[in-house]
């Protein structure tokens, strides 16, 4: 991968309004969830979604630690995001940075707003992203998986909180952009939506859009939201299937 | 209907909060939860494990969302102001039982009492705490099995930490059951199926008349979860449906 003003900027929406990667403007990359992959987290989930691969899991509520960020109310949320070195083709000097801190504050403060906490005061209920292969919508992937987590964990929240991006490419409005897009489009707009409101818990945006332009994304953003909250109500659904033995299985 | 635990309602309309299966108790809607950390509950025995050590009292982990301390005057020795880690050190395990909970979470719990006291040797193994009921089983009918086809002591808590004494062969047969019971716990027919197991896999020569099995006691309280398996109720997954 060159840099990116060497390279020549790749032709993003086709004359039959196919993207790159061929899906329409209203398509959402090929996801699958699957919930408890990890048995030693209360709490854990797996979602490939494109070519994104997230691990999450979630502790707790247990112990606060470092204590000093105790709350004798309501349980804390902590969230650490973090992209693998070789998440990336261009490795990625590991630890924290600006993006990955700003990223671990706005899915806390997300799931602030939809978790129960004051069930469990002086706890922390502790969420760990881990971003195995990026690309492009890490945040949406990370909010879904620890959503999922959470719920895996028994933690009593709202609702699920699916997440997806919307972005502008071309002029045109696109759902869940993937790294070319994203890289070379003229604006990014992550959402989580709570299903049972309506209501967002993460809005950013990245770029330029026009008052019409930002109505339409919403739009479109809150509808792949509802689609990717039934694959994480199938996944959990699936984990915890009650379906009697198989006859013979052994 | 009213909202019950595990729901919450807003608009008239009652959501689950939690993973589980809806059960209506009428005249409350409920969602008994299929997973999550171990809630305690006045009465209930435990297996825990020493975090930390004070000078009145330790601090023990016991799967709960804090740590529960266990101060030395519940404990069955006389012991002086200090003198805490002669009796028990950090990693030790232990039977306890919840005394008290107060608002805030805080956790009370005591050793004085019959089948409480420290564990000597064999293993700590962590099932979910929601499948406790099964490896008890109806009227203690799983526990019975697994301890009658194998010459294990299990002790059960109903945190789902279960203490297992006995050779080493014993102590993997025991093991591999609870893996078992883990795995496949919302389904029905346990009991027959690791019953099948442990006679394919009893050893040749296995001794008569094995150490009594020491079973924590479970109680049939009020929310009685669910003891049995629970065949016909639907998965109704995360927080979500009317």
């Amino acid at each position: 991968m060159g840099s990116v003003g060497a390279k020549e900027v790749p032709v993003l929406l086709n004359a039959d309004g196919l993207r790159i990667d061929g899906r329409r403007l209203d398509e959402l990359r090929p996801i699958q969830i699957r919930a408890g992959p990890l048995p030693q987290a209360d709490g854990s989930a797996f979602v490939e979604w494109g070519q994104n691969k997230v691990m999450a899991a979630v502790y707790g509520p247990r112990e606060v630690h470092p204590r000093h960020l105790q709350q004798s109310t309501k349980a804390v949320i902590q969230c650490r995001y973090n992209m693998a070195a070789f998440s990336v083709d261009e490795r990625k000097r590991p630890g924290l940075d600006r993006r990955s801190q700003e990223i671990s504050k706005v899915i806390a403060e997300a799931f602030e707003s939809v978790v129960f906490a004051e069930e469990f005061p002086r706890t922390s209920i502790d969420v760990y992203i881990e971003v195995l292969q990026a690309n492009a919508g890490t945040r949406c992937a990370g909010l879904v998986a620890a959503s999922v987590a959470l719920a895996d964990a028994g933690i009593p929240m709202v609702d699920l909180l699916p997440a997806v991006a919307v972005g502008k490419i071309d002029n045109a409005i696109a759902l869940d952009l993937k790294k070319e897009e994203d890289n070379f489009g003229q604006a990014d707009l992550p959402m989580a939506l709570v299903p049972q409101s309506g209501r967002l818990v993460l809005l950013q945006m990245e770029g330029h859009m026009t008052e019409p332009e930002l109505a339409q994304a919403l739009e479109l953003g809150v509808g792949g939201c509802r689609v990717i909250h039934e694959k994480m109500k199938a996944a959990l659904r699936e984990r915890y299937s009650t379906a009697p033995l198989a006859a013979g299985a052994a | 209907m009213k909202p019950g635990p595990g729901t919450y309602r807003v608009g008239g309309k009652v959501y689950a909060s939690q993973l589980g299966l809806l059960s209506p108790r009428p005249p409350l809607l409920q969602v008994v939860p299929l997973s999550g950390r171990y809630l305690p509950k006045p009465g209930d025995q435990v297996v825990g494990t020493v975090t930390d050590v004070q000078s009145t009292f330790w601090l023990l982990d016991i799967g709960a969302p804090r740590w529960a301390p266990l101060h030395m005057t519940g404990a069955p020795w006389k012991v002086d102001v200090g003198e805490t880690e002669r009796y028990l050190r950090t990693g030790d395990a232990v039977v306890v039982r919840v005394e008290n909970l107060d608002a805030t979470g805080r956790i009370g719990v005591t050793m004085l009492g019959e089948g409480l006291g420290k564990l000597e040797g064999g293993t700590l193994v962590r099932i979910s705490p929601a499948r406790v009921p099964r490896l008890v089983g109806r009227g203690g009918s799983m526990i019975d099995t697994i301890t009658r086809h194998t010459a294990a002591q299990v002790a059960i808590g109903q945190n789902g930490r279960v203490w297992i004494g006995g050779s080493p062969e014993a102590i993997r047969r025991v093991r591999e059951v609870l893996e078992m019971i883990e795995e496949n716990g919302p389904r029905s027919g346990l009991t027959d199926r690791v019953e099948r197991f442990l006679l394919a896999t009893t050893p040749v020569a296995r001794e008569e008349g094995g150490p009594a099995a020491r079973v924590v006691p479970h109680d049939d309280g009020p929310p009685s979860a669910d003891a049995a398996p629970m065949e016909d109720e639907p998965a109704e997954p995360g927080p979500a449906d009317e």
